[in-house]
């Protein structure tokens, strides 16, 4: 790269930072048109750019960038308020110019833009004038580099304005000053030249003094080439430009080197020396130190993203006919470039889509009593080793019936699946093809990706996304996505023989259950395992059962290992052979053979030089139904028919059979532990049946004799029994079979003449009452019972 | 694969073994071949996936030829070898029982696949050198690494 050419490319890249800083500047200046000091750096960036094309010898660019000097000019001495109009042309100017630099970036040359349709706009408006009524013509070019353009020139614009800025805000140095500090041209000379000018000579500053005879050409040049050259120098002393490609080039050979580092951790530690201990114990500190600072070089703040989208929300916005204010929070979050690069288009969609669907028009805001001005916000922040971006407007919330419908009707699901799906469900539908919830399509909608490419490109990185809404109050989508892709902290656990990667960040918790638990711990529920964890029925997936690997896998574990994992919201615990450590790994991606076995998100390689998948949560839940659970349990959840209604409540009940085909159900939250126990455990105490349970005696009550319905004994095999707890004093309901559990709301009315039924309500097509435990094992003779504590 | 006999071109192929079958792969498309590597089979993947290796850091996708061409399987103590290929879909290890010279071969002797060879394999089998005292049965290295059901 020759000389120029550097420092063309530094102008270029000087002017792209400019540009985006003059975007936003320009729309800081639209909320508040007095902010003098705003006005002024948009300025700055335009004079920049127009002073050093001009030294380059980019003539159009310096046109255009001069008639937006001029219109800018005027805004400066309040000859002109900024309007829609003004800001428009001007952005479109930056657009422009944008397009400019990157046709010179591209090919060196300045290339044939046709920037003089522009130019003739900004002239207008410069001139103060209404547009012509008839569309600009674009036959008609209009002279660019006519008289008010040649008027002033660079020099003597530099001469005559108060100091110009550079980026940094320095003052440029002045041709004027620099030649008379120097002794090159005398400050009378100077003078006379500048007010020369001012009387409306058109000549450049340092022209008119050649021409009067009063500086050395020569002198004059090389300080018109220092002064544009001290315009490119804003870059601090401190930093450098590095080329992302070799950032990424770095970024692989920490990877491999991570990975050398702990297959020599791994050696080591089966090595007695203790001077093979004290190496490795640097190179691991040197490797992990070096793999910290390559992935900062990476990091961005999320600002970069963001600063493009105040400019779409205003355009947008200008065109559906909207008012809406864009607040950022949380600018400075950073993540890794890739990460960035990844969700620059999903974001921007979201960002438009709630723009044009969220937020409603400014008459239907004020008819239901909201501010004109629709409130957009976007939040960044870290967040348990990764990152948190809420975007939440105050719209118009969507409707989950008319996304219902809409899926229903676009064939996405089938009428019977949609009765099934929880509201949070329906939700999520808006980021399947082909539903989309706007009454019209603009032709915003139409473009882009769709939603449901913005959740592809979310999880492709190793994201979700989540969404809330309420009508009339607005929708909060919620995206989290991993800081970085290369390297990330894993869980390694093994089962069937095999180790496998968790990536850290879908997990939640380790339980580990021993001896009894181990036997116990894990309960079945309608066929389907589960675990109680703190009083929450945590549903279990057996990793070697999903995996179809049954090696060593046995029901009569000694130790169950649960890691309880979180994915699209839902939580589950996944039954391990072995947990080992939590390892940095490099996820390397799987060959085209592989790629859709959706049970592994890559591959890693081992301290042992051995292979290890990376499992994909996600992938699991799916497999597993975890996910669809609720969609099951959904399907249970129907009218009830109680009338007398006096209390309304949410609850998880559990369904039994009771007698002769009777059905009950019990509050969950009664309920400490389904057991099964064999008939001939049933033993007779203090003129009760009871059974030996946990090196206690359990107090047996058959329910169907409480309820008074009969039937149910049973000569051999198994009978179901629901432990009750109260006040330390466990009870064993005895109950024909455990059927399901469902989540229901119920009404109490009590109306019911017996204490021991709350009230009556209809699960699964069949009316179910549902029991008073308390006052069930009370009429029992809950003393009874209590004798047997502590026993 | 040029079938044309009247260019008497000579090709060189990297042989090996599979039962009692000679192969042959044309030499330019082999990167390398190393003995058995520790394996770490993939659940649910496709049956001729034995697996993935780890080669100097890359991770590269085992696919196993006895399976692919529907031989008998591999007895236990036989320790496969991997020649690494580069294909259109990037690098992949295909098994062999074991790796045999690099032979020129004459395309005046090549021949049409051998009626004898049936099912799946006729497919991955372009056609046959007549070398002194064996068939070298030349193996459609792309077709072999496309498996039914994965694109």
């Amino acid at each position: 790269m020759s000389g120029i050419d550097e420092i063309v490319g530094e102008f270029l890249i000087e002017s792209y930072e400019n540009l985006d800083r003059y975007d936003a500047d320009l729309l800081a200046l639209e909320q508040d048109p007095t902010d003098a000091e705003v006005l002024s750096s948009v300025f700055r960036t335009i004079h920049t750019i127009k002073g050093t094309s001009g030294f380059f010898g980019f003539d159009q660019l310096e046109k255009l960038a001069h008639v937006g000097e001029n219109l800018l000019g005027r805004l400066r001495e309040g000859e002109l308020p900024l309007t829609e109009e003004i800001a428009s042309a001007l952005l479109d100017t930056g657009d422009t110019l944008r397009r400019m630099l990157g046709v010179i970036e591209e090919t060196g040359e300045e290339g044939d833009l046709d920037v003089s349709e522009l130019a003739e706009r900004l002239t207008r408006l410069y001139e103060g004038e209404a547009p012509p009524a008839d569309a600009v013509a674009a036959d008609e070019p209009v002279e660019v580099a006519d008289e008010p353009v040649t008027a002033e020139h660079e020099a003597a614009e530099v001469a005559d304005e108060p100091p110009a800025f550079d980026a940094e805000g320095n003052p440029i140095g002045r041709i004027g000053d620099l030649l008379s500090e120097r002794g090159k041209a005398s400050p009378e000379d100077i003078a006379a030249a500048l007010e020369a000018q001012q009387s409306g000579d058109a000549r450049r500053f340092g022209e008119i003094l050649v021409n009067k005879g009063a500086a050395d050409p020569e002198d004059v040049e090389a300080y018109v080439e220092e002064q544009a050259r001290s315009s490119g120098r804003s870059v601090s002393d401190s930093s450098i430009r590095v080329d992302v490609g070799l950032l990424d080039e770095l970024m692989n050979l920490v990877g491999e080197l991570v990975l050398a580092r702990n297959q020599i951790v791994q050696l080591v530690n089966d090595e007695q020396d203790s001077r093979y201990a004290g190496a490795s114990q640097r190179l691991n500190l040197i490797t992990t130190e070096l793999q910290e600072g390559v992935m900062k070089t990476r990091m961005q703040p999320i600002g970069n993203v963001w600063n493009k989208l105040p400019r779409v929300v205003r355009d947008l916005s200008l065109a559906v006919g909207k008012r809406v204010d864009l607040e950022m929070v949380g600018q400075e979050t950073e993540l890794d470039k890739t990460i960035i690069e990844a969700i620059k288009d999903p974001l921007t969609h979201l960002v438009r889509n709630a723009v044009d669907h969220g937020i409603e028009a400014p008459e239907v805001r004020e008819a239901a009593g909201k501010p004109a001005v629709g409130q957009l916000t976007l939040r960044a922040y870290h967040e348990g080793g990764q990152v948190n971006i809420e975007l939440s407007d105050d719209g118009k919330g969507i409707d989950a019936d008319a996304v219902r419908d809409k899926a229903i009707k676009q064939g996405v699901i089938t009428a019977e699946q949609a009765a099934r799906m929880v509201e949070r469900e329906v939700l999520t539908l808006i980021f399947s093809a082909g539903v989309s919830t706007a009454a019209q399509v603009t032709n915003v909608s139409g473009r882009g990706v769709g939603m449901d490419v913005v959740r592809t490109n979310i999880e492709r990185i190793g994201g979700s996304i989540d969404i809330a809404t309420e009508i009339g109050q607005g929708t909060t989508i919620k995206v989290k996505i991993p800081l970085t892709l290369a390297i990330v902290p894993a869980l390694i656990v093994s089962t069937a023989g095999d180790r496998y990667a968790i990536p850290q960040l879908s997990l939640i918790e380790l339980v580990r259950l021993e001896g009894e638990q181990a036997r116990t711990g894990i309960e079945r529920v309608h066929g389907s395992p589960v675990y109680r964890l703190r009083g929450r029925l945590l549903p279990i997936v057996d990793l070697s059962r999903e995996l179809e690997r049954r090696g060593e896998h046995d029901e009569e574990r000694e130790v169950v290992n649960i890691v309880v994992l979180h994915a699209d919201g839902q939580q589950f615990g996944l039954i391990v052979d072995d947990i080992h450590d939590t390892e940095e790994i490099v996820v390397k991606p799987l060959g085209s053979h592989l790629k859709d076995a959706a049970l592994f998100a890559g591959a890693t390689i081992m301290g042992d030089g051995r292979v290890a998948l990376i499992l994909d949560v996600m992938g699991i839940a799916e497999r597993a139904r975890v996910v669809s659970e609720t969609r099951e349990r959904a399907d249970s959840t129907e009218q009830f028919a109680a009338s007398d209604i006096t209390v309304t409540e949410r609850k998880t009940l559990l369904l039994v059979e009771v007698g002769d085909d009777r059905r009950a159900a019990i509050d969950l939250t009664e309920v400490e532990r389904l057991e099964e126990f064999d008939v001939s455990a049933v033993e007779w105490g203090s003129g009760r049946e009871v059974v030996q349970y946990r090196d206690a005696i359990l107090p047996l009550m058959r329910l169907a004799d409480a309820l008074g319905v009969g039937g149910g004994y049973l000569e051999e095999g198994s009978m179901d029994v629901v432990v009750h707890t109260i006040d330390g004093h466990s009870v064993g309901l005895v109950v024909g079979k455990i059927l399901d559990i469902v989540e229901q709301e119920i009404r109490i009315d009590h109306l019911d003449d017996r204490p021991e039924v709350l009230g009556s309500v209809v699960v699964q097509g069949r009316v179910t009452d549902v029991l008073d435990t308390h006052a069930l094992v009370g009429a029992g003779g809950q003393d009874s019972f209590g004798s047997y504590a502590g026993v | 694969m040029s079938t044309d006999t009247n260019v008497a071109v000579e090709t060189q192929f990297c042989t090996f073994h599979l039962t009692n079958l000679m192969f042959g792969i044309e030499v330019e498309r082999v990167q390398e071949v190393i003995r058995a590597q520790p394996m770490t089979g993939v659940p649910l993947a496709n049956p001729v996936v034995e697996g993935l290796i780890n080669l100097r850091g890359q991770i590269v996708t085992a696919l196993d030829l006895r399976r692919r061409l529907e031989l008998p399987a591999r007895p236990e103590d036989l320790e496969p070898t991997n020649i690494v290929v580069r294909t259109s879909v990037g690098q992949l290890s295909l098994l062999v029982d074991r790796i045999g010279d690099v032979v020129d071969v004459d395309q005046a002797t090549f021949e049409g696949p051998p009626e004898t060879l049936e099912g799946v394999a006729r497919e991955l089998i372009t056609g046959a050198y007549k070398l002194d005292g064996a068939l070298l049965l030349v193996l459609d290295t792309e077709a072999a690494v496309r498996l039914p059901g994965v694109v």
